[in-house]
């Protein structure tokens, strides 16, 4: 038994499909969301906000608002200004990344539809909407930067001006020698241009807040519906004075995140700063109107792409011109130049390029703001490089399963460092499309599609290879100045009654974090499932950590879990030794109890132990260490980021007649290294695919010429629904990291990584008959019906 | 997204109904399925001092066939429409629609009453009765007036409906033996349609009722007539000059018109195919 790895230890959890310990509380409506927590002398928050795009602020009248029933107070940005102070979403790293100052309440001047503006407080939710009614201001509008290809034209309004002009951050990578490589007269070279739509990450459970400062301790306590408690324990200290120890943040049940709760808010800044200002407890909820104008959108990129193909199918080069629109300010802390940096990063990632040129040019617009929103970056990069290789394939009459196995990077080329400067441990490419080809029945499949072409139904088949960063060292963000916790760490307690409580700095928004860790720990330790306790979400009881983001969680929280568990396991086998006078080698810990190493006979339950540790340690030998505690942290420190992959798959038809499309399967094989839970990875993948489907096919932010969000409410702006989603086969291969003893890599953005790109290909590869293609998205019946000439 | 405060009265009889109008005018607003209501009121697109509940109200429940007429009862829901075999057997039509209708959640509350005096342009069964060329049937204090679908329809979200009158009920001459289609192409199953069809022919005639392709539900004679005489072509060729659709988030007008042709194509080989 000495051989097996801490993985996998008898009754270990490691790759079983149980239950998440918190879906019953959940599914019997007995969470704790922010908005089902009440606090004494409570009051609730409400927010005008600019109807302009741009406009300045020439008065504000609240007189009527603050003589409303109900009213406590009104607060304008110039009193905001006093109490919190302004952020600037800029790192170090990511050089010549420039923004403006950034306040909580706009004070002179509003720069998007939808920025708050003032702040009405009152007993009730329905009574500061009331008031809010009531306040009058008086706008001078401005002429708006709306379109992000005029940005930087001349007659372009500047948004600021101090700034010089709208450019935030602009970047050019150029790997090998790509210029050859298109000059090459034997190579054929394809083009497109491709859109990416502008979306945002929709979550359940809004975003919310309630804050309470307590000036008799000086001290705020913030609920907030958030993934990265430790990082908004600082952001709040920093920005309204405060000690970081004088903050605490609670994330209690969180309803989705998406990255879309990692990010600083200007309303939820407000809200902490109207607490202290008040000195009682002030809940915010955006409802779904404000939030579609307000948490962070994504995703609004143009990229002009070519890549060069010889004649018998090596791609030897890509060139990646990418321009993306952000709003007015970078997003702090993370900034919003991440999303285009890893456009430059990611594209051609696959596969073994001899050149590789990318630039990024990220512009301010008087738009919502974008940032991170999961899988950030890789669904617009995959999108790009995977329509490239199926033109490429088209172009060199190819099969497009065939130029893949031609160009993607063996399954024993690793460690490898490609020409975007990407480091990768481990990768398994070819693996993974040998599975997917199987899986879905490649060849029975385009015989299929084939014949039904005969009889007028055009169905397509889609293949999309991609690369998807996670577990993130400190190169993401702590390099650039950030307080962004790149380690993680776990505390593991055994209590008198042989139970285990585990406290993590990752949090948990649904996507079973909490499982994960029980699971990991019930094993490291050897007790039941049922006897493990999990915390997490709370800067005053967990760990220092990072939270749950950029799929971090299960490959950083769960390794520092696992070896905190070890190190319990270990405490507790030198305690047992010296209680049965065993060495505690020969001892291990098994279904709750000591167990003989060797024949697993039962030597004492740890309930014994426990009550014996704890209420009867006089009869224990004086010197012998009694901690039955453990804490462990892990950061990743070989490589900066730990990369997975996989392949995925589109089976669909476009009606011909009405540009409409029918999604038919989707296939996806990943690799995340060890799968710890194989029904949540699943269902992560499986949820990340469904998101990644409806950017591709109907979500989309659209804006007016003046900078008015047509798409403000869900009616609008479509979200996928289960009925037109098709069934989704998910499948693994396992390259565990071997930076950790868990080697568990991240899963879940991967489903949305690669899904609009396999449903742009499969699309294109309906249409071929047509000599039609389309890349913007989301692909809609106005974009499919012109490309076939129908309209 | 709260509603503004508003007074909530529910009333068991039309006299109650009337009283209320007559008190409280513009002020007040009916409360049948509150599914378009409600929302309404929370995005504050509306905010009505009393909202006047009429589900208590049975002399607006029930569908019956007398007299050669089928009479539909404005509190109807759309899924009580979708199962009643009155409606199966002598307006199959409005049968067919209710599955295209919202979802299961909404079509039990939501009402025939609520989606007429509503005239959403995109919805079903605005359309539905305009084909049918049905009565509705007004009720006030100085009793009832019947005002053909053709007439009630007025404009954008505007009816014939008198703010002192209730939807009471829809009169539909009986149509056995109809064949009939709804065609309609909405981005998610569920969704308000972006351009729709609600056909019918009997013997010699064909009606055609178009919804989402402008401020009312239409009706286009000349595709019509067209179509009656068995030219399709003809008829998808008349839509250009009978229907003048707006573009919008989901496209240019050119669109809606090129969908609309599609949506006659297949239209008519299901009415052929019955
Ligand atoms: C997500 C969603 C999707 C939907 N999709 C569709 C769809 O695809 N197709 C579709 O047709 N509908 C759709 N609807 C609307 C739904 O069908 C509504 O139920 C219907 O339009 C209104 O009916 P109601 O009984 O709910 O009316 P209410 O919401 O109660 O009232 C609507 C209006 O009609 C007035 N009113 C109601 N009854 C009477 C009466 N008897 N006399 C006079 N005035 C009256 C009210 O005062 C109010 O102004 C959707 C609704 C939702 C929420």
């Amino acid at each position: 038994m000495n051989e097996l790895s801490s993985v996998d230890r008898p009754n270990s959890y490691i790759g079983r499909s149980v239950p998440r310990p918190n879906a019953k509380r959940l599914v019997a409506g007995r969470g704790q969301y922010v908005d089902d927590l009440r606090l004494p002398r409570m009051v609730h928050v409400a927010f005008l906000r600019s109807p302009h795009a741009h406009a300045r602020i020439l008065s504000i009248d609240s007189t009527a608002a603050k003589a409303a029933p109900g009213v406590v107070r009104v607060v304008t940005g110039a009193e905001m200004a006093a109490v919190c102070t302004p952020w600037v979403g800029v790192l170090h790293h990511l050089k010549g990344l420039k923004s403006a100052p950034q306040h909580a309440l706009v004070v002179d001047r509003a720069c998007w539809q939808g920025e708050p503006v003032v702040a009405v407080v009152a007993r009730t939710r329905a009574e500061a909407e009331d008031a809010v009614g009531l306040v009058e201001v008086a706008w001078q509008e401005l002429p708006a930067a709306v379109d992000m290809e005029a940005a930087l034209a001349t007659g372009t309004p500047v948004i600021h001006p101090d700034l010089g002009d709208n450019l935030a951050f602009t970047r050019e990578h150029v790997g090998g020698e790509p210029d050859a490589c298109f000059a090459d007269a034997e190579s054929v070279v394809v083009q497109a241009v491709f859109h990416t739509g502008r979306h945002t990450g929709v979550c359940l459970e809004g975003r919310a807040i309630l804050a309470d400062y307590n000036p008799a301790e000086g001290r705020l306590t913030a609920y907030h519906s958030n993934q990265a408690p430790h990082m908004m324990q600082t952001v709040f200290a920093k920005h309204l004075g405060l000690r970081e120890g004088d903050v605490r943040v609670v994330c209690r049940d969180v309803g989705g995140s998406y990255g879309i709760k990692v990010h600083v808010y200007p309303d939820e800044m407000a809200t902490a700063a109207l607490s202290k200002m008040l000195g009682r407890p002030v809940k915010f909820a955006a409802d779904r109107m404000e939030g579609m104008v307000s948490d962070i959108h994504a995703r609004d990129h143009r990229i002009a792409a070519r890549a060069a193909v010889t004649k018998d199918g090596v791609i030897t080069a890509m060139e990646i011109d990418d321009l993306t629109g952000i709003g007015p300010y970078s997003v702090y802390p993370r900034t919003s130049a991440v999303e285009g940096n890893q456009v430059v990063n990611l594209c051609g990632g696959p596969y073994g390029l001899r050149g590789y040129k990318a630039r990024t040019t990220v512009v301010f617009q008087n738009k919502t703001p974008t940032c991170q929103y999961r899988a950030v970056g890789h669904p617009i990069a995959t999108t790009v490089t995977e329509g490239l290789v199926d033109l490429a394939a088209e172009a060199i009459g190819m099969d497009p399963a065939e130029i893949r196995r031609r160009n993607l990077l063996a399954d024993d080329v690793y460690p490898f460092r490609n020409l975007a400067g990407l480091a990768f441990e481990g990768l398994s490419h070819h693996a993974c499309l040998t599975k997917l080809l199987a899986m879905m029945d490649y060849e029975g499949l385009k015989a299929e599609r084939d014949a039904l072409r005969a009889k007028g139904v055009y169905r397509g088949i889609g293949i999309a290879s991609f690369i998807e960063l996670t577990n993130p060292s400190p190169f993401m963000y702590g390099i650039g100045g950030a307080r962004i916790s790149a380690m993680d760490g776990a505390t593991v307690r055994l209590d008198p009654d042989g139970s285990v409580a585990i406290a993590s700095g990752v949090t948990e928004q649904g996507q079973g974090t909490e499982a994960m860790l029980a699971q990991i720990v019930a094993g490291a330790v050897g007790v039941d499932l049922s006897r493990v306790r999990v915390t997490t979400g709370d800067t005053e009881t967990t760990p220092y950590g990072g939270g749950t983001w950029a799929s971090r969680g299960a490959g950083i929280g769960g390794e520092a879990a696992l070896q905190a568990g070890n190190a319990l396991r270990e405490q507790i086998l030198v305690i047992a030794g010296a209680m049965l006078q065993a060495a505690p080698e020969s001892l291990d810990v098994r279904g709750d109890a000591v167990v003989d190493r060797d024949t697993g006979a039962e030597r004492l339950p740890l309930e014994e132990l426990g009550r014996i540790v704890y209420f009867r340690g006089d009869t224990l030998p004086k010197d012998l260490p009694r901690e039955l505690v453990a804490t462990r942290h892990y950061t990743p420190k070989d490589y900066p980021f730990a990369f997975t992959n996989g392949a995925q798959a589109s089976y669909l038809e476009v009606d011909v007649e009405t540009g409409f499309v029918k999604l038919l399967r989707h296939w996806c094989v990943e690799d995340c290294g060890t799968v710890i839970n194989p029904m949540l990875v699943d269902e992560q993948i499986r949820g990340g695919v469904v998101q990644g489907l409806g950017g591709a096919l109907l979500e989309h932010c659209v804006y007016s010429p003046e900078g008015q969000l047509l798409t403000g409410s869900l009616a609008d702006y479509l979200l996928p629904m289960s009925g037109e989603m098709p069934d989704i086969a998910v499948a693994h291969v396992e390259t565990p990291t071997k930076e950790s003893a868990l080697g568990a890599k991240g899963a879940g953005e991967a489903g949305t990584a690669g899904a609009p790109a396999a449903v742009q290909n499969a699309i294109n590869d309906a249409l071929r008959p047509f000599g039609a293609r389309v890349f913007a998205q989301p692909f809609t019946p106005a974009r499919i019906l012109p490309a076939l000439g129908k309209i | 997204m709260k509603p503004a405060p508003f007074a909530y009265a529910r009333a068991s009889t039309l006299a109650e109904v009337f009283d209320a109008l007559e008190t409280h005018g513009d002020a007040a607003r009916l409360l049948a399925g509150g599914q378009s209501l409600v929302a309404a009121l929370n995005l504050r697109l509306a905010s009505p001092s009393l909202l006047l509940d009429i589900n208590g109200v049975a002399a607006l429940r029930g569908v019956t066939f007398a007299d050669g007429l089928l009479r539909i009862g404005a509190l109807t829901r759309h899924a009580e429409l979708g199962a009643d075999p009155l409606v199966a057997l002598h307006a199959p039509l409005l049968a067919q629609a209710v599955p295209h209708i919202a979802h299961a959640a909404i079509r039990n509350r939501g009402t025939i009453g609520g989606s007429l005096a509503l005239a959403d342009p995109a919805a079903e069964l605005p359309a539905c009765v305009l084909a049918l060329e049905a009565v509705l049937v007004l009720a006030s204090r100085a009793g009832e007036r019947r005002v053909a679908a053709g007439d009630f329809f007025q404009g954008l979200y505007r009816t014939a409906l008198r703010g002192d009158e209730v939807l009471a009920a829809v009169e539909v001459p009986p149509r056995a033996g109809a064949s009939c289609t709804v065609q309609e192409l909405a981005r998610r199953h569920g969704d308000y349609a972006i351009v729709g069809l609600a056909a019918q022919s009997l013997g010699q005639g064909v009606q055609l009722a178009w919804f989402g392709v402008g401020a009312v539900p239409l009706r286009t004679p000349l595709a019509e007539a067209a179509l009656a005489a068995g030219d399709i072509a003809g008829a998808q060729a008349a839509l250009a000059g009978e229907l003048d659709p707006p573009g919008d988030l989901h496209g240019p007008p050119a669109l809606r018109l090129h969908l609309a042709r599609v949506l006659l194509g297949r239209a008519a080989a299901a009415l052929k195919g019955h």
